[in-house]
């Protein structure tokens, strides 16, 4: 066998055939029964995207409310509903399927293999997290009972006890609420558990740990993650409905139960749930910066360090969320610590994208826009994220709009931003065709004005006293003018997000022809046909490098060389 | 009025540098900014903050100026790409110096905020201070004085402190239902009021008037109309309130028949007039009604025409609060309406 063994597929025609042959009964068949990781993959991200729009409609509405004092565009409860179940969505029915969507479809093309480990482990997870999804939005309909006119859970996404007891929420939409995360909890396990024996036992020949793209690297760490932190929720959801239904007492204060337990079973999995969200978007830009700077990532080892170290950390600062609850001086200042202390790996990972962009010859397409804008907006999040560790400053921001503010551009500025870049930068491998790059640079415009309006804004009223979850405000506390701002940015927001729906469409149809590597990237994918054919590769490929398409566009000049 | 100069930033800002370099003490503001202390806890807060923002604000620029530096010098047309750049794959030096200084940092913001963290939290309670206890319910705050056999709602009164005679207050923090949180930020930080588990906080006024604040944990339905007064007299104010507040409830002859229409209908269950057959401690406490300025945990203005919208029908004033529409008929309504406003 030859130093590069990985050929470039031009000689022989992989792709799909893209015309319809099949009837549409076939056709959804074949989406329904696959076990195809890139199917899967794509499932997984189009149901994210349909419940971004639900829940980026909800966000609308509460703006509107919001928009005036004493408004009355939606009453207390649909008000108190709309933020449960905004936040819930995002978080549970976007936020990880899109991005456990990204490793199901990148990773096995990453490291050359053939598909996920288990595939039928797969289909089952995703169609778990489906079912969950749609379960949760049967509330609607079945929350208030047979006889009841429906309703949807509004106890917050975090669901404090004992407001969760039946005592204080009658009717079934708390149990829509915990027995669609107990289920959707599942499907997330199934493919943490997929991912992690893929990463670990499918990569192809010379695929060491660390010549592993960085991408499935912390695809791998935050499946890891994830297996430790929904296994409390999933436990807590269980209390709650034993509690609920059978007379338990877990949380039930009235019979000598504790709801500070209801905190620290829902931080433990909160916080670490923050770290499950974002890491992915690093592994999107440890992707997205090198290939549009033209440089290797700069100090790979200590990527993966800090990576890993981020995710052990997190596992320590979970009741920074509980400052204000009345612990004891020396456990506020264990977790004022444990939390000061995530900053030190993520400046590690700032300063290594900072230097990997330096002395390159940087190409500001779509997907690097939207990566640039999350290292400003992570950096941010970051420094805000350092302010509220502080223990006694978070005594007057904790549950303000600070809050909110500060969240969000963890959510939106580094995630969701990242997640835009990510598609941008792989909807030509899935679908063969470019996104439109004028509408992509609209989207990516409108959207980060729409960020910037909304949430810089957001900071200011928080810090003039505004609290969280309050679907209206007194006239006289001087947040008027803020929260109108705040809410014209969420219209842009919205307008930047229906083009990116439109584009998403019409390049399917039209988009300009991609291509097998349009970016001229460097990992596997990229080595294979645009879509990829079914078990992806032609022959098994063989690396000696991190970066196999960089050997074999530059023979001269290959990675194996220099790295150690 | 000029619309810049009614942005609470400006007020904030011009409050916020004067309590900073001259650490006086700002009255109380309509907007409940944390930038504008009043008692002890957020004075020493603001300080801090102000710190801690000085550090992540030079971070912030060091930080995004190198980016903005980076984005301006190494941008390229994909026209202008003949070739690719000289490939670096990292220095272990320079990993072990963005290393180092970030730890540095954390050393100092921790060690400053470990030490404000116990001289809040752990501060002993002088023998000066006033003891009150709040009581969070679904959707008003229950106010006791123990030690003054005082219980009223919705409205707290504090003696103003003084740097030479300091009479703190300290705050039991209980909940009757679900979990609440006791924030007025002029004072201080929040603490939460957790069912089964009684929590403490402590505040030192300095300067009289009235605070503003409001539930600060998501408790139900009228969470958002869940407000909190905060009054701080001076010292003679206080004492006058006090007694008044100790006084059983006025005895007027002319509104007996209001009198016994309270009595009569389901109202005593879940209120108590002190002296009275009523009661009832669901609800808030009617002794002295009339000698606060608002109803409904501040959901409208404490007047007549209020008293009887509210007594009609709570839900028109504030939706989903827990006091049902009492079906009484108009004469009743009158009664029971001109009895209370006697209740000063």
């Amino acid at each position: 066998m030859g130093e590069n063994s990985l050929r470039l597929p031009s000689s022989i025609d992989l792709a799909p055939s893209r015309r319809f042959t099949e009837t549409f009964p076939e056709w959804l068949h074949e989406w329904v029964v696959t076990v195809d990781h890139k199917r899967l993959g794509m499932l997984y991200i189009v149901y994210a995207i349909f419940f971004l729009l639900v829940a980026g409609a909800q966000a609308i509405a509460i703006r509107i409310q919001l928009a005036f004092p004493g408004n009355h565009f939606l009453v207390a409860q649909a008000y108190n509903r709309f933020f449960t179940m905004h936040g819930t969505t995002m978080v549970f029915l976007v936020g990880m399927p899109i991005l456990f969507g990204f490793g199901n479809y990148v990773v096995p093309l990453q490291i050359g293999a053939r598909d996920m480990a288990y595939p039928r482990l797969n289909a089952f997870s995703f169609w778990l997290t489906a079912f969950g999804g749609l379960f949760l939005y049967y509330s609607f309909l079945g929350g208030g009972g047979l006889y009841g006119v429906g309703t949807a859970p509004d106890v917050g996404w975090w669901a404090y006890a004992p407001l969760t007891a039946k005592a204080f929420s009658p009717g079934h939409a708390t149990d829509y609420w915990a027995l669609a995360l107990i289920a959707s909890g599942f499907g997330t396990l199934g493919t943490a558990i997929n991912i992690i024996a893929t990463v670990i036992s499918m990569r192809c020949k010379g695929m060491t740990m660390m010549r592993l793209p960085l991408f499935s690297w912390l695809m791998l760490v935050v499946s890891s993650l994830t297996l430790i932190t929904i296994t409390p929720l999933t436990a807590a959801q269980i209390m709650l409905v034993i509690d609920r239904y059978l007379g338990g007492h877990f949380f039930d204060t009235q019979a000598g139960g504790s709801a500070v337990i209801w905190m620290h079973f829902f931080w433990i999995f909160g916080h670490p749930e923050v770290y499950v969200l974002v890491l992915p978007a690093f592994a999107i830009a440890n992707e997205v910066i090198p290939v549009f700077s033209r440089k290797a990532i700069f100090g790979y080892p200590a990527m993966v360090a800090a990576s890993v170290g981020i995710a052990f950390i997190s596992l320590s600062v979970w009741a920074h969320h509980m400052f204000t609850v009345g612990m004891t001086s020396v456990s506020n200042t264990f977790f004022v610590l444990s939390t000061m202390m995530v900053g030190i790996p993520t400046g590690i990972k700032i300063f290594n994208w900072l230097a990997t962009m330096w002395g390159g010859k940087i190409r500001f397409a779509t997907p690097m826009l939207f990566c640039t804008a999350f290292l400003y907006q992570f950096l941010i999040a970051g420094l805000t994220g350092i302010m509220l560790s502080v223990a006694p400053w978070n005594w007057q921001l904790h549950n303000s709009y600070f809050v909110i503010a500060h969240f969000h551009y963890v959510l939106v500025g580094a995630i969701v931003f990242c997640i835009f870049g990510a598609i941008y930068y792989w909807y030509p491998k899935a679908t063969g065709r470019m996104l439109d790059e004028k509408l992509g640079k609209w989207h990516f415009w409108l959207f980060l004005i729409g960020f910037h309006v909304t949430f810089d804004t957001m900071h200011f009223v928080g810090i003039l006293g505004m609290p969280r979850s309050i679907y209206t405000y007194q006239p006289d506390r001087g947040w008027n003018t803020l929260n109108l701002i705040v809410s014209s940015g969420g219209i842009i927001q919205g307008v930047a997000v229906l083009l990116f729906a439109i584009n998403l469409i019409w390049s399917y149809f039209y988009g300009q022809e991609a291509g097998n590597d349009p970016w001229d990237a460097w990992t596997l994918e990229w080595g294979t046909s645009s879509p990829p054919p079914p078990y992806n590769f032609a022959e098994d490929p063989v690396v000696r490098s991190r970066r196999p398409l960089w050997d074999l566009k530059h023979p001269e000049d290959p990675d194996w060389e220099y790295e150690s | 009025m000029h619309p810049i100069c009614s942005l609470p930033i400006r007020s904030c800002v011009v409050s916020c540098l004067s309590s900073a370099l001259l650490w006086m003490p700002v009255g109380p503001e309509a907007t409940p900014s944390t930038l504008a202390p009043a008692s002890t806890p957020a004075f020493e807060i603001h300080a801090l903050s102000l710190f801690v923002l000085s550090i992540t604000g030079c971070i912030f620029l060091t930080v995004a100026g190198l980016l903005t530096y980076v984005i301006i010098k190494y941008r390229t047309k994909q026209a202008d790409r003949l070739s690719e750049p000289a490939q670096i794959y990292g220095s272990t030096q320079i990993e072990l110096a963005w290393t180092v200084i970030p730890v540095l940092i954390v050393i100092v913001l921790f060690l400053t905020t470990a030490r404000l963290i116990f001289a809040i939290q752990d501060a002993p309670e002088p023998e000066s201070a006033l003891d009150v206890t709040v009581i969070g319910h679904q959707f008003w705050w229950e106010v006791r004085y123990p030690k003054l056999g005082i219980i009223t709602a919705n409205e707290l009164h504090v003696p103003r402190s003084s740097e030479q005679a300091p009479v703190p207050t300290y705050l039991a923090l209980l909940s009757a239902d679900v979990d609440h949180s006791f924030w007025i930020p002029q004072l201080a930080g929040k603490t939460d009021l957790i069912p089964n588990h009684p929590n403490a906080t402590w505040i030192n006024p300095l300067a009289p008037g009235l605070y503003l604040g409001q539930c600060a944990q998501f408790c139900g339905a009228q969470h958002a109309l869940m407000l909190l007064r905060v009054y701080v007299d001076d010292p003679d104010q206080f004492s006058t309130w006090v007694k008044n507040q100790q006084q059983p409830a006025v005895e007027d002859p002319r509104v007996t028949e209001g009198r016994q229409v309270f009595e009569t209908q389901p109202c005593m269950s879940c209120h108590a007039i002190q002296g009275t057959a009523a009661t009832g401690r669901f609800g808030p406490d009617l002794t002295h009604l009339m000698s606060r300025e608002t109803i409904g945990s501040g959901a409208a203005d404490n007047n007549v025409q209020n008293l009887k919208g509210w007594i009609r029908d709570p839900a028109s004033l504030k939706r989903g609060c827990l006091m049902p529409a009492m079906q009484l008929n108009d004469q009743q309504l009158d009664q029971v309406t001109e009895y209370l406003a006697t209740l000063r």
